[in-house]
């Protein structure tokens, strides 16, 4: 702690920081461009210019940029300085010397830092009367908008771009006010987190392509918080509607979980809400006759359920409650968790190791931390990518930890980066093909799962005596696996990262043996991060009964055991294979399914109930490091759709609270569920807070059209949030914070506003609720595995793969996402390419079985295994199998093709 | 004592005759609608919205009028044409809550809404006062003649390259050695 | 009995009849003269020269839902616009019209006038009250002071002319004005009235217990048509009150050169003065609350009874 004097006034600051830093955590408005609470400082703009005073004597100061100095202890600074104020405002007057007279036609207006700071920092006349440079813009792909006249060269851009997220395409060329940021060409933006750029170009530079086609103004979007379904982090994000439609998601931030930053799914995969083909009414559908339904007709359908026995299919991308209530109807020995059997038994593992106090589920924020990560078979950049950036970030430890040594503070970016050169801390990758982290990688070993698996438990074995011995390894590993070894026991966090994704429990055996030998050497609680591929595949996971597994379910159906099924926002031909499902839902009486979009399930239904989607109800998801999170409800959906708990349960008694009291109470596990509940004590008599923002326009001419008499404002009995501008805005209080706003910060820089301090938590805010108490004191560690055998001869042995942009059922049914998707393809090396006779693109046929994909041959994949893409289920992944027979095919399996495919290594040769 | 009583009482006598003289002067009142009044072009009556000199509509849906709409009665949505031009989707203007306070007008980058002196709009039916942007859009200028925003913007637009709005240099070429 | 001569019915439906359409004519008369004063043109659409806006007016205000408010206290709330109404039309019953028209010939003409002007309190407080409605209360809470204080000038004001006269009968002032006004000895005694008078029937400027910028329209808020109606026409036959007595008391009342009928001297002095009443709400600004009171206790009542000891001074030395 030092002190600090501020035009005066004295501060408490923290003397590792930068003075720009500790002012605005103090809450000081100071501007600012090139600064970023999470990229620290370079200097580069010269906006936070501020007079610094050797001592109380000392009249007249000397100018220097806050972001560069130490906050040291006895500093004497003045923001209000006549001189200081003034150079802030030629600087701000030098930097809009070329900015183009935009705003009305910039995506960025109303909501940007450039107008921010320059209003803050008093320039309001153009003296300039020369003329101003211009760029030529490029197509960044469907994501981003470029608009380079925009650009005030601050770097943040690049420094987001390639040093904090790892990308290699974008860069700044040129000299002088030449300088330009963009592609060496035309072309889509490679990285995964792209459309962070957005968010952290000051100005109207990179904007929401997506957001563009439908755009409204950050005060004219209704928002709340939410929790992004795209995958199983659980990042925070705040959705804005307009005129009924989703429009954009924007980052919210958490500081424990997604930070400042999302990943591209998650940022434009939202779109699927507005889709036309969303089910709205009640259906009743008898030999492919559909007939809507009435409310006295769907009771009554929905009566039949209540008695008999019923098979209640739940759904890892359902709410807590949803599952819970599904699960209350139906009863726990009929509750199936939705999942295919693999992964259901990978979770249930993973759940059982969540237990073991031995282990810790590491957050984003603790990744990050981690200083030698082991990833066990898992492509995280495709599936759970907001982890794969925190691991970008973890690699920079060691650079951080040399600058420590060397007295350089760790927010002296240029510095730090310079010293580090590329020293990294230690990234073991073990993977079935290529990752997008391979660039940052210590290691990085292609194979089979099984044999990562053996590797795994040969690192388990340096570790520790007592972890059990593996099957004998290749000669060609035993180096790599005692440096891997040797790096994680040097460590004073490491991190051993595996998952449900490879498809094989043999991985999180391994792991979970890694993280015990590792506990049982250093003694500490050790990182193990388990992933899992779905929003709530940990809290279905826990609801459901550890033996109910889907394919049971089917044989009951398939038996007729069992007449009636409920199937919750879940397509079983996703979760097992194509025949299986069709026969077993053949036999079925009345089958009931509740989704929000026709998927090849819900064709099968006989009643058909429509539901709300992410946004439009309020709902509880389990992360998968076990961290209930609460997203409110965004918008109303005007169609008869509700939330699938409301389906099952009397929906005359009972609201969101309700239900997550009750899940709390009954449900094992789940007794902090209802932490998450604001408390209402704490909002001023009873007001709630609005959604929309207190400049929110329109409001008498929106729906005008319809009827010149405005309808009251929708009242939202279920939440503490209201339809309206009316209310307390979340001004200080950060517990229900949507689009933050402070005076004079429109940009979305106003969160340091609400933060403790920068980089914090938010004032009063709610990180979520771990749910699962640790209590197992000593499990053992997992037998190895028997080797499995080998397939038939020249079948190539199957490693599932997965893409960010396709992989994930609902985003993958979004517009923008849809223009990155490719079609589901087959990674083979160039060696069994050639022994196929294969090139890069074509056609192949599975098995023989009429399944088509396209052939992607990638450099970096063990010859004799096949990396399988199985696009939006275009193939059925549980009819494939361990092993894969493919022959080249005439036919083309999709117009999409591969070649908008990024993969690190694919093979350049005769492609 | 003089004072007071100028101050106060011959003040008021003085207040009662001036008041008194003015029935002979002539009313102001113009026997609207039997005569019809000069309404002033600035006077703030129905709200237009206007093309810029090439006939291309004014309004960039930027919103700003909207926010600026003390009763919110101004609803729109952006689009865009194929070569980057913003324009309103659509653009309702709620004539029955509209108070006529020009703060639209103040507001708007582009001089495209426009009030204009007409206030014969009264309708039998509420509903007839709700006005979407085929009963705004005019076909002229309004009251700013020369005015054309997409001149000044720096956006590309079709006919007008990067580079040609005024005060801009051609576009820089990245790739040159030269300084 | 349908004779015309003081007293008869003839006289007493005339009189009833003529003051109430006077008093409903008024309401147009004054929106004239005050446009006319304000550079405009005034109601004139209504039949000629927008004579019938009376009618139209009446028309509007007898076929308006009659209405009681659900907080209010019934009895009071519907007495009260009664009450101003039957004292205003009382006070008439002792003015002379002419010789040979008036009610009754009473002795004490001027202390009825007196009693029936505090009888008036009574309305508005009543009305004010009975609303339950902090401007109405407000307003008959600056009523009753404004009344009651503004009577006791007024009585002392007048008790100069009385002591002129020798006599409470206002025929007998009116006859012994004969010799010369009231209005001449009497100065003072005429300025004070005449603003008391005011100040009594609330008329602008001194309509401080209605101030619609401040209190709404104060004590009669709540009320709405006719029982509004009533207040409103008991204002404008106030305002034909306190014109009579003035012409009654310093301006000879109907005395005047015999080439027209003594009724129509009448008429025309107390027209003058009516006019007068509209050019004051035309031209003065309304001046605030204590203002009012202060004027009243500090500057009206030491001159009214500087009046009455100098008049009775002149009286005893001339005897």
């Amino acid at each position: 702690m030092a002190k600090i004097v501020v035009d005066g006034l004295e501060y408490e600051v923290d003397s590792d920081n930068n003075l720009l830093q500790e002012c605005l955590s103090q809450g000081l408005d100071l501007p600012y461009f090139c600064w970023h609470p999470c990229m620290g400082s370079v200097g580069a703009c010269r906006q936070c210019a501020v007079k610094q005073y050797r001592d109380a004597d000392d009249k007249d100061g000397l100018l220097v940029m806050a972001c560069m100095t130490p906050a040291s202890d006895g500093a004497i600074i003045s923001i209000e300085d006549e001189q200081a104020r003034d150079m802030r405002e030629r600087v701000i007057e030098s930097l809009m010397i070329s900015h183009p007279h935009d705003c009305p036609v910039c995506e960025e207006g109303g909501e940007c830092h450039l107008q921010d700071m320059t209003l803050m920092s008093g320039h309001n006349y153009r003296r300039y009367d020369k003329k101003k440079r211009t760029h030529r813009n490029q197509y960044l792909g469907p994501f981003i908008n470029h608009e380079m006249n925009r650009c005030i060269t601050c770097y943040r851009c690049v420094r987001y771009y390639d040093d904090y997220a790892g990308g290699t395409d974008l860069v700044a060329q040129a000299s002088h006010h030449h300088t330009y940021f963009g592609r060496h060409e035309e072309g889509v933006l490679e990285s995964e987190f792209s459309g962070n750029l957005v968010e952290v170009c000051p100005t109207g530079v990179f904007t929401d392509k997506a957001f563009s086609e439908h755009y409204a103004r950050k005060w004219d979007l209704q928002s709340a918080p939410s929790v992004c379904t795209g995958c199983a982090v659980g990042c925070n994000t705040t959705p804005g509607e307009r005129y009924g439609t989703l429009r954009r998601i924007v980052n919210r931030y958490n500081s424990e979980v997604n930070g400042y930053f999302l990943c591209d799914r998650g940022r434009f995969g939202f779109d699927y809400v507005n889709s036309d083909a969303r089910l709205t009414t009640p259906v009743r559908q008898v030999n492919g006759v559909s007939t809507a339904i009435a409310e006295s007709q769907w009771q009554a359908l929905l009566e039949e359920f209540t008695s008999g026995e019923v098979i209640g299919i739940g759904s890892p991308r359902a709410s807590n409650e949803s599952n819970f209530a599904l699960r209350c109807l139906v009863g726990d020995s009929h509750f199936y968790s939705g999942m295919s059997d693999s992964e259901h038994g990978a979770t249930q593992l993973i759940l059982e190791l969540a237990r073991d106090r031995a282990f810790h589920s590491p957050s984003i924020r603790d990744i990050e931390r981690a200083d030698a990560v082991l990833v066990l078979g898992e492509d995280l950049t495709n599936v759970a990518p907001r982890i794969a950036l925190a691991l970008r970030q973890s690699v920079r430890n060691k650079a951080k930890e040399l600058a420590a040594s060397c007295n350089i503070p760790r927010w002296q970016d240029a510095a730090v980066r310079e010293l580090a050169q590329h020293e990294r801390s230690p990234l073991a990758l073990l993977s079935g093909y290529a990752t997008r982290l391979e660039d940052v990688a210590s290691d990085s070993l292609i194979d089979t799962p099984a044999v990562l698996a053996n590797i795994g438990h040969a690192i388990a074995a340096k570790l520790s005596d007592k972890a059990p011995a593996p099957v004998a390894l290749a000669s060609d590993y035993s180096a790599a696996v005692s440096r891997i070894a040797e790096q994680l026991a040097k460590a004073q966090r490491p991190l051993i990262i595996a998952g449900t994704c490879a498809g094989d429990v043999a991985l999180i055996r391994a792991a979970a043996n890694i993280a015990r030998a590792l506990h049982a050497s250093s003694g500490q609680v050790t990182d193990l991060c388990l992933v899992v591929p779905e929003v709530n595949s940990i809290g279905v996971g826990l609801l459901a009964n550890k033996d109910n597994l889907l394919s049971a379910a089917l044989e009951k159906m398939h038996s007729a055991a069992v007449k009636k099924v409920i199937v919750l926002e879940n397509d079983l031909y996703r979760r097992a294979g194509h025949q299986v499902v069709t026969d077993a839902l053949a036999s079925v009486e009345h089958l009931l399914v509740v989704d929000q979009l026709p998927t090849a399930t819900t064709a099968k239904a006989h009643t058909l109930l429509p539901t709300t989607a992410f946004s439009e109800h309020e709902a509880t998801y389990v992360n998968y490091e076990g961290r209930a999170q609460l997203s409110f409800q965004v918008q109303r959906n005007q169609s008869s759709a509700m939330p699938a708990w409301r389906w099952f349960s009397d929906r005359r008694q009972g609201n969101v609270e309700a239900i997550v009291n009750r899940c709390a109470e009954e449900a094992k596990d789940f007794a902090k569920l209802d932490d998450l509940l604001p408390d209402v004590k704490q909002f001023v008599a009873g007001m709630k807070v609005p959604r929309q923002s207190h400049r929110y326009s329109g409001r008498t001419a929106m729906i005008a059209n319809l009827n010149v008499h405005e309808p009251k404002q929708p009242v939202d009995d279920e939440s503490v949030l209201a339809f309206s501008m009316e209310g307390i805005p979340s001004m200080k209080d950060a517990t229900i914070l949507g689009a933050a706003w402070a005076p004079s910060w429109n940009s979305n820089q106003a969160i340091s506003k609400f933060q403790d301090e920068v980089n914090g938590e938010l004032k009063q805010g709610h990180t979520g609720s771990l749910l699962i108490e640790r209590t197992d004191p000593n499990a053992s560690y997992f037998a190895v595995d028997k080797p499995a055998k080998k397939g038939k001869k020249g079948a190539l042995q199957v490693a599932m793969a997965y893409q960010i942009f396709g992989s994930d059922e609902l985003s993958a049914r979004s517009h923008s996402i849809q223009k990155r998707m490719t079609d589901a393809y087959i990674g083979i090396s160039p060696e069994d390419a050639e022994a196929l006779g294969l090139v890069q693109g074509d056609s192949v046929s599975l098995n023989g079985n009429g399944d088509l994909a396209t052939a992607c041959i990638r450099s970096r994949i063990k010859p004799g295994t096949a990396a399988v893409y199985c696009g939006d289920n275009q193939i059925n992944a549980h009819s494939i199998g361990e092993s894969l027979l493919i022959s080249k095919s005439a036919a083309r399996s999709d117009d999409r093709g591969i070649s908008g495919l990024i993969v690190s290594d694919l093979y350049e040769e005769g492609y | 004592m003089y004072t007071l009583i100028k101050d106060t009482l011959l003040s008021q006598v003085r207040t009662l005759w001036m008041v008194f003289l003015k029935i002979f002067t002539k009313a102001d009142t113009v026997e609207y609608p039997d005569v019809q009044p000069y309404m002033f072009p600035r006077w703030r009556g129905r709200i237009i919205l206007s093309r810029d000199p090439d006939g291309e509509e004014r309004c960039v849906a930027c919103n700003l009028c909207a926010v600026a709409c003390p009763v919110d009665c101004i609803a729109l949505q952006k689009a865009e044409t194929e070569d980057g031009r913003w324009y309103p989707e659509f653009f309702r203007i709620n004539f029955s809550r509209c108070i006529m306070c020009g703060f639209c007008e103040e507001a708007c980058p582009t001089n495209a809404i426009q009030l204009t002196p007409d206030f014969e709009m009264a309708e039998y039916a509420r509903q007839d006062m709700v006005w979407e942007k085929e009963d705004l859009l005019i076909d002229g200028t309004g009251k700013y003649h020369d005015y054309n925003y997409y001149r000044v913007a720096g956006k590309q637009i079709a006919g007008k390259d990067k580079g040609e709005a005024l005060n801009e240099a051609p576009p820089v070429d990245v790739r040159s050695l030269l300084p | 009995m349908f004779v015309l001569e003081v007293g008869s019915v003839l006289t007493i439906g005339l009189i009833l009849a003529v003051v109430i359409v006077v008093a409903a004519m008024l309401i147009w008369v004054e929106r004239r003269l005050l446009s006319f004063w304000q550079e405009r043109l005034g109601p004139n659409r209504v039949g000629w020269f927008g004579l019938l806006q009376v009618v139209a007016d009446m028309i509007k205000i007898f076929t308006k839902e009659d209405w009681i408010p659900p907080f209010a206290d019934r009895f009071s709330f519907v007495i009260a616009p009664a009450i101003i109404m039957s004292v205003v039309l009382l006070s008439f019953a002792v003015i002379p019209f002419a010789p040979n028209i008036g009610v009754v010939d009473s002795n004490v003409g001027v202390l009825f006038i007196l009693a029936m002007a505090s009888l008036g309190a009574y309305s508005v407080m009543l009305g004010g009250l009975s609303s339950d409605n902090k401007y109405a209360l407000l307003g008959s809470l600056r009523a009753a002071a404004q009344m009651v204080s503004y009577e006791v000038f007024m009585g002392i004001s007048l008790l100069g002319v009385v002591a002129l006269s020798g006599s409470f009968n206002l025929r007998v002032i009116v006859e012994a004005q004969a010799d010369g006004w009231y209005v001449i000895p009497q100065f003072a005694g005429f300025v004070i009235f005449l603003i008391a008078g005011i100040a009594e029937s609330h008329r602008l400027p001194f309509d401080i217990p209605e101030a619609e910028q401040e209190i709404c329209s104060g004590y009669h808020t709540e009320y709405s048509g006719m029982k509004f109606g009533m207040f409103f026409v008991a204002e404008y036959i106030g305002l034909v009150l306190v014109s009579s007595l003035i012409t009654v008391l310093f301006f000879g009342g109907w005395l005047g050169p015999s080439f027209l009928p003594p009724i129509i001297w009448f008429a025309i002095k107390s027209s003058m003065f009516i006019a007068f009443f509209i050019l004051l709400r035309a031209a003065i600004p309304r001046p605030r609350y204590d203002q009012l009171m202060n004027y009243g206790w500090l500057f009206l009542l030491p001159v009214s009874l500087l009046n009455l000891l100098v008049t009775g001074a002149i009286i005893l030395s001339t005897q």
